[in-house]
């Protein structure tokens, strides 16, 4: 038990990935990926600190009905744990000051947005950061090309150049509070994936590459850590060859999937340090 | 009381639902504005201290990053013109039911019975308009008056202190639950006045069945046992309506049909579901023998086949039409999220894997007056592609095929088709996962939302045609978020096997889903007292009857209700005991302990009196025009890649999640640039098997104004054809059908009734006919028979329309085959053999005409094609492989090039034709079973051995030019068309939608 990596998803009240992000958690090398629906978590009987690596999946939270992953974001701040007295959100803390990992895609990057998790420049989880309408004014799936910076201290991107993902969203544009906000993250290098063109040579605002129009084409962002991480494209979409929507056609792609690289590139991680 | 929250984006930042609003009014109404701007109001009417609604406002209720909020106090600050647009009391609010439970997690108190939150969204308008043009605005597109109200405010009228009044549109009644008796022994006209007026759409024979039911004295003797007098009850009287709808028993469907085919010979169809549907089905199942895939046809809410060892592949596809017609966006929304619940509700329930949907509109270009009560097709075409896009994509359940087929009567009724596929372990605790069966003494549960007026008489109104005082209750908003939990909760309680039946509460509400299960054990007896209602006031046959969303009906054992009941809490569930299965013979419902039903199962299942239809085939008189063949093929070619029902649709697929579960292998769009059009979709459903599930679909109403017969082939040959071309299995297959008819029976209303039903005849005997011939059992289909407009002098009949669905399998998914061209170099082929078949074809409408020649199936070459098809793909021969079918040859050359970036060169010379035809047939004809294949040279000998003896013809080549050539009759050059022209021309009349 002890060498094993313990991975979780949180499903329920409309998360939507969390079948296929277990299977790209297991694919990636974690021993254990366990799907936990809240209701385990808020009743007691699920226990955060048994795993290592933290996954929010996409879906629509609550219906997105008041803004992308607010309702989520609120209920993990304020429902109580039964017989702890206290909330999801501190046992959440207590997990992320233990070094573990944390990553969010889609609806859970905006629900990690929203909470503060990211890109938690001062460490004290205020929201600075916010994903908003996509320009176009409507959902969008199709895929992009990523960028990712080699600078940055994400562990999850670490080896990348560019990865290539479904973006499947109608909330994806990355809005800060302020220049200064925006400043600390490019000076850290936080915005760790950017919307690019087809060779991952530079950031693009020209849509569709960058399909919603994020400030500074971000599309990914970490804290200075680097533990915590999430991403509005789905790397769990994108762990065999054909899920590639070309692959009919592309002869050479490699068996698995680009997204895999994030999963195995935590997992690493986890066992190297914190097993 | 009542505080109102404003919630405004913070100055700078971008307001794209603003704009689209402020382009979309340009669009539909033709009003400039300067600039439109929007706010999210919550108005919340619960006992809330001033600092908990503050946190409210700047905690869930808004961004700090993007947004401000203010509570009673206005934000709205230059503008011209203030709208603000709220739902009127009892419908709906997904917004406010989520609002209200993130300030009860905020409080750590539940609200109160009778509080709440409403919301609304204030429109800050800027430009010249004045209060007429606001309510042209509000009525004509921000709003929708059968389930909003809006407030209009110019800026000299506003209150800058106040702002807007606080309005709550709660559900206010003070009716006392009350049960009516009703005298039925009364003149036909009065019956038929009692039917009408009650919304009840019961004909005379039916109401007069009823009426000596009542005056059985055996009858009256069983009620005064339980204290019911000689007169029935409005609730025993719904029940009767709702049970014995159109809808829900399919009395066109299970009419007997006296059918004189033109000749003068007559026949008696007794079921025209009998005679053909079932028929066919139970006939290919034979004669599959061993190799029979069905598991469960017809009986359940969504049909059932074979996958694997361990799994089994449910599907239905439902029509949503009615609805759809009155509130585009609830409608279709209420459509996507009702289907999902028919293969979740099978069985013992499955979990959803993809959606599929196809909608039939008139042109959103259309510019014609419309008669009245209709909704402008693009507004229609707005709404639904809209909810559809919310239901499907909040579900997690990915859309993967669809269509969209246009043609302007559809304008008096759209339809909208949604369908839904689900997984089910074959085995469940030890038994088949299809079956089900609930047990004497079992407690009925209902799960999930709660009871209002929505809904009601939705089963009957969609059993008429639409009419002045269609009912607006019809209506209903689905809720996506409510319903996956309900789906989350079910899954968990079925792996614990804490039931023993489950269905879904869909038409009729739970009148229909507890009659049904109570078939089963012979009988129930219902609390309706019990069942929890979304707010006070609803008569007992409301509670019955009504259609609100997101509800399951689940049968529990005695001795598991507690913890059933425990793990729904838990889950954020609502389960509630409504009563129990009984052997009793009645169906029983009780209110308050007294009865207030009580009528034998018998009557109400088998009670109905059989409609006598009359049908008379008598073909059109109709021929072939005398057309002069385009002087420029290249810009005709453009020109009809430019139809509607042939363009791409691509700006509705990307609004639709096509890739959630991560199982979509062979996406919607496909090609080097991820746009072409792909002719089937495939799932891979168990990430630790390479099995495939692939979906396709066949639709062809123009057919119909020539032959519903041939219609019904082409629709079945061109589902199979799609599902073949990308690999699916042609032995394993099941076909679903969907008929959507205007009224067949004849009347006054309907003087060519007659004829309508002998088209209704002739298709289900081509469903018979080819179903047979191409092995395809019957899963399951609905049929909805009331597609009519009428108001004043004015009807719209839709054409006749059938939707075929096909649902099969793929051993390896690594042999699908996409449509796109793939190498300079590689050979060109033509499968089947072109006729002089225009007859309906896009070709024809897009120069004015109908012709005559509408196109024929050869099924047992066609059988043989397809089957070769699968032999060659397992062979990896086929490098490319795409149906043909609207705008025959030239289009599918067209489409083959660009999807693949390459060019063609092909040779009109070479296609295979049983006589001469000209080259506008030759390019345009829409004969069936043909399929555009290109394959790499080094594998030509093997590609043309397997096809030895059948039509199978090299056109020419894959060039890496870019440029589709095409060499006509006379060797000259008949299309020379940059592919980049052509896609253009087929990518820009919807790109902007």
């Amino acid at each position: 038990m002890s060498k094993h990596v313990r991975a979780i998803v949180i499903a329920g009240n409309g998360t939507n990935c969390e079948r296929e992000t277990a299977h790209a958690m297991r694919l990636g090398g974690a021993e254990v990926a366990d799907i936990v629906h809240i209701s385990e978590l808020l009743a007691g009987r699920v226990l955060l600190e048994d795993y290592h690596f933290l996954h929010l999946a996409g879906g629509f939270l609550d219906g997105d009905d008041l803004g992308s992953a607010k309702a989520g974001a609120n209920r993990l701040l304020h429902a109580p744990v039964k017989g702890s007295g206290e909330h999801l959100s501190d046992h959440l803390r207590r997990f992320i000051a233990d070094g573990k990992l944390v990553m969010g895609v889609c609806n859970g990057f905006q629900l990690m947005v929203k909470m503060g998790l990211l890109p938690a420049l001062d460490g004290d989880f205020r929201q600075t950061t916010t994903l908003t309408f996509n320009d176009c004014g409507r959902f969008q799936d199709r895929w992009v090309y990523l960028k990712a910076d080699p600078a940055s201290p994400c562990i999850f991107t670490r080896g990348l150049q560019g990865i290539y993902l479904p973006m499947r969203h109608g909330e994806g544009k990355l809005v800060v509070d302020s220049e200064e906000t925006l400043a600390r993250i490019e000076n850290q290098h936080l915005g760790v994936l950017k919307y690019s063109d087809s060779e991952y040579l530079a950031p693009t605002m020209e849509f569709p590459l960058n399909p919603n129009g994020s400030t500074a084409a971000i599309a990914g962002l970490c804290d200075a850590t680097g533990r915590l991480f999430g991403l509005m494209p789905h790397p769990e979409a994108y762990v065999h060859r054909t899920q590639h929507p070309r692959w009919t056609r592309e002869e050479n792609l490699p068996e698995a999937g680009m997204g895999l690289w994030l999963y195995q590139n935590a997992i690493r991680f986890i066992r190297e340090e914190l097993l | 009381m009542a505080w109102r929250i404003e919630v405004a984006l913070k100055e700078g930042i971008r307001d794209a639902r603003g704009e689209r609003v402020r382009r979309e009014i340009r669009e539909h109404l033709g009003i400039e504005l300067e600039e439109v701007r929007t706010l999210d109001v919550y108005t919340v009417d619960a006992a809330l201290t001033e600092a908990e609604i503050e946190a409210a406002a700047t905690g869930p209720c808004s961004d700090p990053v993007i947004q401000q909020a203010a509570v009673n106090r206005p934000l709205a600050d230059h503008f011209d013109m203030l709208i603000e647009v709220g739902f009127r009391p009892g419908v709906t609010d997904n917004v406010g039911r989520t609002a209200r439970e993130a300030i009860q997690y905020l409080t750590g108190r539940p609200f109160a019975p009778g509080e709440g939150v409403y919301t609304s969204v204030q429109y800050l308008l800027r430009g010249h308009i004045d209060v007429a043009a606001a309510e042209r605005i509000a009525a004509g597109f921000l709003g929708n008056g059968l389930i909003q109200r809006w407030t209009i405010i110019p800026a000299v009228d506003f209150d800058r202190a106040r702002g807007v009044p606080v309005q709550v549109p709660k559900v206010v009644s003070s009716a006392e639950p009350r049960v009516m008796a009703i005298d039925l022994e009364v003149s036909d006209e009065e019956l038929l006045r009692i039917s009408r007026e009650g919304v009840l759409a019961l004909n005379l024979e039916e109401m007069k069945a009823i009426q000596s039911f009542a005056a059985n004295e055996n009858n009256q003797a069983r009620r005064a046992a339980v204290g019911l007098s000689n007169r029935l009850t409005d609730v025993e009287l719904e029940a009767l309506a709702q049970t014995w709808s159109e809808h829900c028993k399919h009395k066109i469907f299970a009419a007997k049909v006296h059918y004189d085919d033109g000749t003068g010979r007559t026949e008696v169809i007794d079921s025209l579901f009998k005679s053909f549907i079932v028929r066919v089905t139970r006939d290919v199942r034979a004669a599959k023998g061993e190799q029979d895939f069905c598991l469960s046809v017809f009986k359940d809410n969504a049909g059932v086949i074979r996958f694997n060892d361990e799994w089994s592949l449910v599907f239905k596809v439902e029509t949503h039409n009615s609805p759809s017609a009155l509130d585009p966006y609830g409608g279709a929304l209420t459509g996507i999220v009702g289907v999902n619940r028919d293969p979740f509700g099978t069985g013992m329930g499955a979990r959803l894997i993809f959606n599929t949907d196809v909608f039939c509109f008139a042109s959103p270009f259309y510019d014609q007056p419309l008669p009245p009560r209709l909704l402008h097709p693009r507004r229609i075409f707005e709404g639904v592609v809209e909810g559809v896009e919310h239901g499907g994509n909040k579900s997690g359940v990915p859309t993967v095929n669809g269509s969209l087929v246009f043609d302007d009567r559809f304008a008096g009724k759209p339809l909208v088709y949604c369908g839904t596929a689900a997984l089910m372990p074959a085995r469940i605790h030890g038994r088949p996962g299809h079956v089900k069966r609930a047990l004497t003494g079992d407690r009925i549960l209902m799960v999930g939302g709660r009871i209002g007026k929505d809904g009601i008489h939705g089963a009957t109104f969609s059993s008429e045609e639409l009419h002045e005082g269609s009912p607006a209750t019809a209506v209903q908003i689905g809720d996506p978020i409510t319903q996956r939990r309900m789906f989350d909760f079910l899954l968990v309680a079925r792996d614990r096997g804490l039931y023993n039946s489950i269905t879904d509460n869909g038409a009729g509400g739970l009148s229909s889903s507890v009659g049904e299960m109570a078939e089963d054990t012979g009988g129930f007896e219902l609390h309706l007292d019990r069942a929890p209602l979304k707010y006070p006031g609803l008569q007992p046959w409301e509670i019955l009857i009504s259609e609100a969303q997101e509800r399951m009906t689940v049968a529990v054992p005695p001795e598991k209700v507690d913890e059933f009941i425990t793990l729904a809490r838990e889950m954020d569930v609502e389960a509630t005991d409504l009563g129990q299965f009984t052997d009793s013979g009645y169906y029983h419902c009780l209110y308050g302990g007294q009865t207030v039903c009580y009528l034998p199962m018998e009557f109400l299942h088998q009670g109905v009196p059989q409609l006598q239809l009359q049908a008379r085939w008598q073909p059109p008189v109709l021929q072939e025009p005398e057309l002069s063949q385009p002087l420029d093929m290249d810009a005709t070619l453009r020109h009809l890649l430019g139809s509607l029902n042939i363009c791409s649709k691509e700006s509705v697929v990307r609004r639709y999640d096509h890739e959630v579960q991560g199982a979509t292998v062979l996406k919607p769009l496909v090609g080097i640039a991820n746009d072409g059009p792909a002719d089937a979709a495939m799932i891979r459903p168990l990430p630790d098997s390479f099995e495939g599930v692939v979906v396709a679909h066949g639709i062809c109403p123009r057919y119909s104004d020539i032959d519903t017969y041939h219609m019904m082939a082409c629709a079945i040959d061109e589902g199979l054809r799609n599902y073949v071309a990308v690999g699916g299995d042609i032995e394993h297959v099941a076909g679903l059908d969907n008929f959507c008819w205007c009224d067949p029976v004849q009347s006054d209303r309907t003087p060519d009734g007659e004829y309508k039903a002998a088209q209704l005849v002739r298709a289900n005997q081509a469903l018979y006919d080819y179903c047979l011939a191409f092995g395809v059992p019957l899963i399951s289909g609905k049929d909805s028979m009331k597609n009519d407009y009428q108001i004043g002098d004015t009807k719209i009949s839709i054409p006749p329309t059938v939707l075929f669905s096909v649902i099969g399998k793929i051993d390896d998914i690594r042999r699908g085959v996409t449509m796109d061209a793939k190498r300079p170099g590689d050979l060109v082929y033509l499968l089947g053999v072109t006729h002089d078949e225009l007859g309906g074809s896009e070709y024809y409408a897009m120069r004015g005409h109908l012709g005559r020649n509408v196109p024929r199936v050869d099924a047992a070459g066609a059988l043989q094609r397809y089957r070769t098809v699968n032999r060659a793909q397992q062979r990896g021969l086929l490098a490319s492989c795409h149906d043909l079918s609207d705008g025959g040859l030239g289009v599918a050359l067209a489409e083959t090039a660009f999807a693949g970036g390459l060019g063609l060169h092909v040779d009109l010379r070479r296609v295979p034709v049983a006589a001469e035809l000209r080259e506008e047939a030759l390019l345009f004809s829409e004969s069936a079973s043909r399929l555009l294949v290109t394959v790499r040279p080094e594998q030509q000998a093997a590609f043309e051995e397997l096809f030895t003896g059948q039509s199978c013809a090299l056109l020419g080549e894959v060039t890496a030019d870019q440029e589709l050539r095409v060499v006509g009759l006379r060797g000259e050059i008949l299309i020379r068309s940059a592919i980049d022209d052509l896609k253009e021309a087929w990518q820009s009349p919807l790109r902007e939608m």
